[in-house]
């Protein structure tokens, strides 16, 4: 499934333009990076929470050379999904 | 964020688009994925990042308050991996 999946879904269930469809799928991922760019947490119910995480530095190893590196503390985003999806998932 | 205050900031960014209308939209959205990944499909959103449905095996867990052994049979979960845009805006 692409973006352009879900636009055909809202176009068909929602009944608003192909073009109008876009921009809302469009928006509603802006408004969520948007948030997740400031290191809010975003939450939906029955599908997962996405939230972003800080790293601290560590030590790592060049998997090819072997030589050690440090690997500098960073933010990261992780997606933890609800149980209600976990469940249909299993179902 | 939660799921009602993305709705209304959905109906503030577009103004032809009724609160009411935002929870419908946001509602089907959601759904498709979901509708989607129960068939074990692959989501893909460019910009954003991916999602897939992986297996895990069953394997033997103890309870850790009595230590007798059950068994945890294999279960599907959901991987999502950011997109580099997405992991590029949330690192600075």
């Amino acid at each position: 499934m692409t973006k352009a999946d879900i636009v055909e879904r809202v176009y068909e269930k929602v009944g608003t333009s192909k073009k109008e469809s876009a921009e809302i799928v469009e928006t509603v991922l802006d408004i969520i990076k948007e948030n997740l760019k400031n290191g809010e947490k975003v939450k939906i119910s029955g599908f997962g929470n996405f939230s972003v995480r800080k790293k601290r530095p560590r030590r790592g190893r060049n998997p090819q050379t072997g030589g050690e590196i440090e690997i500098t503390a960073r933010k990261v985003l992780t997606f933890k999904p609800s149980q209600v999806l976990k469940k249909v998932l299993n179902s | 964020m939660t799921k009602s205050k993305l709705v209304e900031k959905i109906s503030e960014n577009l103004t032809s688009i009724t609160k009411k209308d935002a929870k419908v939209i946001v509602d089907v959205i959601f759904d498709s994925m979901i509708d989607s990944l129960k068939k074990g499909e692959r989501i893909e959103i460019r910009g954003f990042g991916s999602f897939k449905v992986k297996e895990r095996n069953a394997r033997n867990g103890r309870n850790p308050k009595t230590g007798i052994i059950v068994n945890i049979p294999e279960k599907k979960t959901i991987f999502f991996k950011p997109g580099k845009e997405l992991k590029k805006k949330v690192d600075y």
